[in-house]
């Protein structure tokens, strides 16, 4: 085999798996570095810095920010954060390299169409990032790329000309590749798993999986249809969300009939949903990681099932809480709140079900398991303040304001991090043979834990206080002087926090040459893909969490393996 | 061991269909949401506009789209001979109503892209302007019957590769078929799109 088949164009689930996680975690720098940028001008407006004028000489003249450069750095943080890191890792990386081995197949479904999907998406990734240095730079729409602005080409500003079109089309292709790996994930589960391993004996991981494809396979088609539309008013002068009369920049536009409102109703049908595809799979992994680190079982593992999947079906019911100031009659409002907050059940009976794997455990701290308590700890934080934003009569004032960059921030954001952080602790022993450092994994842990709570929860109180997101200088307005303090201190805390992932970064370097090597099953679970490699097929014959069974030999039975006594 | 058990076992396939139909109805079922959205954006923009106009005459238009209608139908119809004759292993007739559906699909672009011809000609309906100033008229028509002509003729390239497939042999009655669950899909949108674009736009 060639170096190009062996490691570049590879069918191999393994390699695509490794190949996605090189490529988010690449994204997830550039998206974290993008931040402390961001940060950075939000909290001294006025100085002068010479990184800035470095990187942007012209939009950044003098060493200060203009505020469509900060709005650019936002969109971008966001795109790149939301799509090929969040959506990209869980399912791309972690679900290509283990779902096969879990389930004890011996590759995906469609090996030839798993790489390219890897190879559409990293090309998006590459056209996304493109936008950067052309004329105009990166786009100031935010990653919802909200229209009319988003439709309508240079005239609404630098980035929004160029810019944008690449930030629909690389969109796009992202779409495309995750239809194709959606395609993937659910024909694997259905069709290639082992003997013996029914649906009902799949580790929660598979399930997770699955139903992230599942709701994979229905978003994105429809984010697809939307991101043409939104090419056609761009380029081909169509006016699907474009209304008559707009005067944009003292020019009045000559489009009619459309409604920037369309966009927003198909962009969430999608939006929300994205939301559980960022968050589902580190579900799956943290319950996981509690059962093994507790060495008991799953608590309720057929409750996780069908609460994954209401989640899942519910996640389709509820984009109108986006727009509750969209000016959507009330009556929806009342509908999509109460539809909402029904969500809610669904996700209380995780929560409450993984305390229960842990209750009376014997609990193991390594860092793996640290993850995942912090991932409970900031999903029922996070959970909570979206219940106030789940009110329509809360929203109307919370709308807009930091109290929703930090309520997100922390129910999407760090949460699904955190569970890709326990994904990487548990599973980088079998990925690559060797170990984390357990004592810089902890360093990093805790740092990084007691780090974005102090970033995302004094921005709620920033968001109580009224203030706005999505601006570039708090400076002229007297009612937000005094949060100038709290945002400095969030400023210093994400410092903190995002050189502390540098940690993170040289453990991984550094396990790969001086990690302890690990063996077959370093944790001693009970899932296939810590058998040692065979090229017979296991025979499947108890369900994924059998630790703790009354009378075996040893605290935990392999999926394949007999009672032994 | 009930039946239902080893139904849902690993190793089994649970509707009893190989791992390439599957992926087809996976797909098949996304792409259903893409014309959904296209069908959703066209009945929000034609609610949104009042004095949508309707302007397809009984003759040529409401005409050329019954026959077109008929001539899919028809293809279906020779798709399901061509499975059937797969699944008999008869692979000279599978090739002949392969080609056949084929045929049928290329008539239907013929009748199509010559009816778009007319309107951008002779009607003035274009992408983004028409006699009536409704620009989106034009857009959700064109954008619609454009998205679903993309697909018939991506099908019939398509066909054309497993007819070849078939006749030397390679593809096995699971290609034909997977190749048959597209075709009747491309077909069911037009039974979606025939009524809501052309029957509910008949000039009054």
């Amino acid at each position: 085999m060639s170096f190009l088949s062996r490691y570049i164009f590879s069918t191999n689930h393994k390699t695509i798996g490794i190949q996605y996680f090189v490529l988010a975690l690449t994204a997830a720098l550039l998206g974290t570095a993008l931040s402390v940028l961001m940060r950075l001008h939000l909290t001294y407006p006025e100085a002068k810095i010479r990184l800035f004028e470095i990187l942007w000489p012209n939009a950044a003249a003098g060493g200060v920010m203009t505020p469509e450069l900060y709005l650019s750095l936002m969109t971008m943080h966001g795109t790149i954060m939301v799509f090929f890191v969040l959506t990209t890792v869980p399912q791309g990386g972690f679900g290509n390299f283990f779902l096969p081995l879990q389930i004890g197949a011996e590759d995906m479904a469609f090996p030839r169409i798993n790489m390219l999907s890897f190879w559409a998406t990293a090309l998006a990734f590459l056209v996304l990032c493109s936008a950067f240095v052309v004329e105009g730079g990166a786009p100031l729409a935010g990653w919802t790329a909200y229209p009319p602005l988003s439709a309508v080409g240079s005239i609404a500003g630098p980035g929004m000309g160029k810019g944008m079109t690449l930030w629909v089309v690389s969109i796009a292709l992202f779409c495309a590749a995750s239809l194709m790996g959606a395609i993937n994930f659910i024909t694997t589960i259905l069709e290639m798993r082992t003997r013996g391993m029914s649906l009902f004996r799949m580790p929660l991981t598979c399930w997770a999986w699955l139903v992230t494809a599942l709701i994979s396979l229905f978003a994105f088609a429809v984010l697809f249809a939307a991101g043409i539309l939104l090419l056609l008013d761009r380029e081909a002068g169509t006016s699907f969300f474009l209304p008559a009369g707009l005067v944009i920049n003292d020019r009045i536009l000559d489009r009619k009939g459309g409604s920037p409102l369309l966009w927003q109703h198909l962009f969430w049908f999608f939006g929300h949903p994205e939301v559980y595809i960022a968050i589902l799979p580190g579900m799956g992994v943290v319950s996981t990681v509690l059962s093994v680190f507790s060495r008991k079982p799953v608590f309720g593992y057929r409750a996780m099932v069908w609460a994954m999947l209401a989640i899942g079906f519910l996640g389709f019911l509820v984009w109108g809480h986006h727009m509750f100031i969209s000016g959507m009659s009330p009556y929806s409002s009342l509908a999509f709140s109460v539809l909402t907050l029904a969500i809610g059940v669904p996700s209380a009976v995780k929560t409450f079900n993984w305390l229960g794997t842990i209750l009376g455990g014997r609990l193991h701290l390594e860092t793996a398991m640290l993850w995942a308590l912090a991932f409970v700890s900031v999903f029922v934080t996070g959970g909570l303040s979206g219940i106030a934003l789940g009110q329509p009569a809360l929203d109307m004032y919370f709308h807009d304001t930091y109290f929703v960059v930090g309520h997100f921030h922390i129910i999407m954001g760090v949460a699904a991090v955190f569970s890709i952080l326990a994904g990487t602790f548990y599973w980088w022993p079998k990925m690559t043979g060797r170990m984390l450092s357990e004592t810089l994994g902890r360093v990093h842990f805790y740092v990084t834990f007691l780090g974005v709570y102090a970033v995302f929860i004094p921005m709620h109180f920033a968001g109580i206080v009224g203030n706005p997101r999505r601006y570039s200088d708090f400076g002229q307005f007297e009612f937000l002087k005094d949060v100038q303090g709290l945002h400095k201190f969030i400023t210093h805390a994400a410092f903190l926090t995002a050189a502390v992932q540098l940690l993170f970064i040289f453990n991984l370097i550094w396990s790969l040459y001086r990690g302890k090597k690990a063996g077959d099953n370093p944790w001693n679970a009970t899932t296939l893909e810590w058998l040692p490699p065979s090229h017979q097929p296991h025979i499947v014959v108890r369900g994924a969490y059998d630790y703790s069974v009354p009378g075996a030999r040893r605290d935990f039975l392999m999926q394949n393996e007999s009672n032994g006594q | 061991m009930t039946r239902n058990e080893t139904t849902w076992e690993g190793g089994g396939s649970p509707f009893a269909i190989g791992a390439k139909p599957l992926g087809m109805w996976l797909f098949v079922v996304s792409d259903a949401l893409t014309f959904s959205t296209m069908l959703m954006v066209y009945t929000y923009s034609r609610l949104a506009n009042p004095h949508w106009p309707a302007p397809f005459a009984f003759s040529p238009s409401i005409v050329q789209a019954t026959v077109m209608t008929f001539v899919l139908l028809s293809s279906s119809l020779t798709m399901v001979w061509a499975v059937d004759a797969m699944k008999r292993d008869d692979r000279r007739k599978t090739v002949q109503y392969l080609s056949a559906t084929m045929f049928l699909g290329i008539v239907f672009i013929v009748i199509h892209m010559r009816e778009w011809v007319h309107l951008i000609n002779d009607e003035h309906i274009t992408l983004t302007a028409n006699p009536w100033n409704q620009p989106l008229f034009g857009a959700t028509f064109f954008g619609l019957t454009g998205l679903h002509m993309a697909h018939v003729t991506i099908g019939v390239v398509y066909l054309g590769i497993v007819a070849l497939g078939t006749r030397m042999g390679k593809f096995k009655t699971d290609h034909v078929e997977t190749s048959g669950l597209y075709w009747h899909f491309v077909d069911l949108v037009w039974m979606f799109i025939f009524p809501m674009v052309y029957l509910m736009s008949v000039k009054r």
